[in-house]
């Protein structure tokens, strides 16, 4: 498990890459194509997914492809690591900005965040609808279930 | 010039894609900036004004109860309602009226047989399904099979996605009691021989089960021809409303078949000693049934009855052919179903792409199509895939959209480089 401790607490999506960045991002790609293109390419940018933890478990229902979510809660700190992965390109692209917004924080402050404000700053949801399968609403329901569980 | 080539002539001109699009008013729109093209017929697909109209007319001027009412609205009804039956009779040439079954659709089609039949299974029964039916015809059966101790087996398909007749005919034999097989596959658009294997299944006494869902937008079927004992299909994906569907069943056998929901309509006399099923084909069909759908469905028929069928279906397979063509323009795409006899359905993956990925970005360029498992995860499984995209066109359909398409795959293929 150290690699992936690692792996979690390197993470640089949250803590040196800010939702901000990427707000300020999106007001420069002005079609579809560029908004998508930098979605996908934000997928790249997750960190491996270690191999033996895409196990029933970890798997996200509700999505159309593949995807799964381990977490880790530091104890010195507190904050909450996630880490997720997909076999869809965009889907990876949208969990690594949910990755950006959620990661690394402390369950009790990640409640308080309100992700739909969020990305409709982001004007994500006027191109993206939460209810194609992409996975987004389960993911941040599934995140949201483990900050719930960790801040009782 | 020789006669056949006036015929066809003639045929062609009846059949003018541009001007049918004018019936169909969704078409005309835009999504996310650009004009919509719509292929996912398999799933549903989309309604003439003709079928608005005759719903909308319906409820301006003729609503009532059917087959109850002592008044002229009721009997106004009734005439549609019926009407819309006799229209179904005449589609898929039945002998009688008697045969044609109001359902909400394939799947409870399906369901009312499976229940209907229990009676006549026991332990050690053989009920033959395909590797590439859609779980409406898989499932129904597993809940009966449960019930009565009797087996699902399917018949194996191809790689090429054909039904596999070595596998057919090894499966097929005394245990045999039902067959239940697609007439078109949902996801492979591949047309099976259906009415060679209805007849060898008959040999064996074995009550036959078409699902016509996929193949009535592309043909029409003929009843008396297919000697199936079974056949069924939806409206909406037949350019007619959602929430209705028809049942055909040879009269001797619904005779024979205990109903399937008891209520109104579906008796004759109803007493605490002694309740008494109505006459084929309401006992069949308790309750208030969807009336304006039905009339909806027999206006959709008509409307189909306008063209030449055989011009539309050669129009249909020009655009799998030129679509067939343009695989090759989008290097790694592969098609996941090649029958030799197919409707225009192509399921499909491209090397590194998720089938979702290429749906949101069809969508982003106002292409519609379907991807996932299309209800039919033994296929996936036995194609080793999580799932495919899969474009499924109906006779509005232009080739120009065909360009479309793969246009917008070649696109898409580009940002992920
Ligand atoms: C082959 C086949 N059978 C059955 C069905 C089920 O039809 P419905 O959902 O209209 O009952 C479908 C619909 O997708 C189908 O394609």
């Amino acid at each position: 498990m150290t690699a992936a401790l690692e792996t979690f607490i390197n993470n640089p999506l949250g803590k040196s890459v800010t939702i901000k960045d990427v707000i300020e991002d999106f007001e420069f790609l002005d079609d579809w194509e560029e908004r998508y293109a930098y979605i996908i390419d934000m997928g790249k940018q997750l960190p491996d997914f270690p191999d033996d933890e895409r196990r029933e478990e970890n798997y996200v229902h509700g999505c159309q492809s593949q995807v799964w979510l381990i977490h880790h809660v530091d104890d010195a700190t507190g904050k909450l690591y996630l880490l997720i992965d997909s076999d869809a390109m965009i889907v990876r692209g949208l969990a690594a900005i949910i990755l950006i917004a959620l990661n690394g924080r402390e369950p009790r402050e990640l409640l308080t965040t309100d992700i739909d404000e969020l990305f409709e700053q982001l004007d994500l949801f006027r191109h993206i609808s939460p209810t194609r399968g992409n996975g987004l609403r389960a993911m941040v329901g599934k995140i949201r279930d483990i900050a719930a569980a960790q801040a009782a | 010039m020789t006669d056949l080539s006036v015929a066809n002539t003639v045929a062609r001109q009846m059949f003018d894609v541009e001007s049918v699009r004018k019936d169909f008013p969704i078409l005309s729109q835009t999504v996310h900036g650009k004009p919509l093209v719509y292929l996912d017929n398999g799933a549903s697909s989309q309604k003439p004004t003709a079928v608005l109209d005759a719903m909308d007319r319906y409820y301006r001027e003729m609503h009532s109860n059917v087959h109850r009412g002592a008044h002229t609205l009721g009997d106004r009804a009734t005439a549609a309602f019926e009407g819309a039956r006799e229209t179904v009779r005449e589609f898929l040439n039945a002998r009688s009226t008697r045969e044609i079954i109001w359902t909400r659709g394939t799947t409870e089609a399906i369901n009312l047989i499976a229940n209907g039949l229990a009676g006549k299974l026991k332990a050690g029964d053989e009920i033959l399904v395909s590797f590439m039916e859609h779980h409406a015809n898989i499932v129904p059966w597993q809940m009966l099979a449960e019930r009565t101790g009797a087996k699902v087996i399917p018949v194996q398909v191809t790689p090429q996605g054909e039904l596999d007749m070595d596998s057919f005919d090894s499966l097929l034999g005394e245990n045999t009691r039902i067959l239940a097989l697609t007439h078109v596959s949902n996801v492979l658009g591949t047309v099976n021989p259906v009415q060679q294997l209805v007849a060898k299944a008959r040999k064996f006494d074995v009550i036959t089960v078409i699902d016509g869902a996929q193949a009535v937008p592309h043909y029409q079927p003929d009843m008396q021809a297919l000697d199936c004992d079974f056949y069924m299909f939806s409206a909406h994906k037949l350019f007619g409303p959602t929430g209705i569907g028809a049942l055909y069943g040879r009269e001797s056998m619904l005779e024979a078949m205990p109903p399937y929901q008891g209520g109104g309509e579906m008796i004759e006399r109803v007493s605490f000693e002694r309740t008494t099923w109505n006459t084929l084909p309401y006992k069949f069909e308790a309750g208030t049934p969807a009336i304006a759908e039905a009339v909806g469905l027999g206006a959709a028929i008509d409307y189909l009855n306008r063209f030449d069928r055989a011009a539309m279906e050669r129009a249909e397979q020009e655009l799998l052919a030129r679509s067939n063509a343009l695989v090759e323009t989008v290097p790694g795409m592969e098609l996941i179903g090649t029958a030799a006899n197919k409707v225009p359905v192509i399921s499909f993956k491209i090397a590194g792409l998720h089938p979702s990925d290429i749906g949101t970005l069809l969508d982003q360029q106002g292409i519609a199509i379907r991807t996932g498992h299309h209800c039919a995860m033994p296929l996936m499984d036995f194609y080793g895939v999580p799932g495919t995209a899969r474009a499924s066109f109906a006779f509005y359909n232009t080739l120009d959209e065909v360009e479309q398409l793969f246009t917008a795959l070649r696109k898409i293929q580009r940002l992920f480089a």
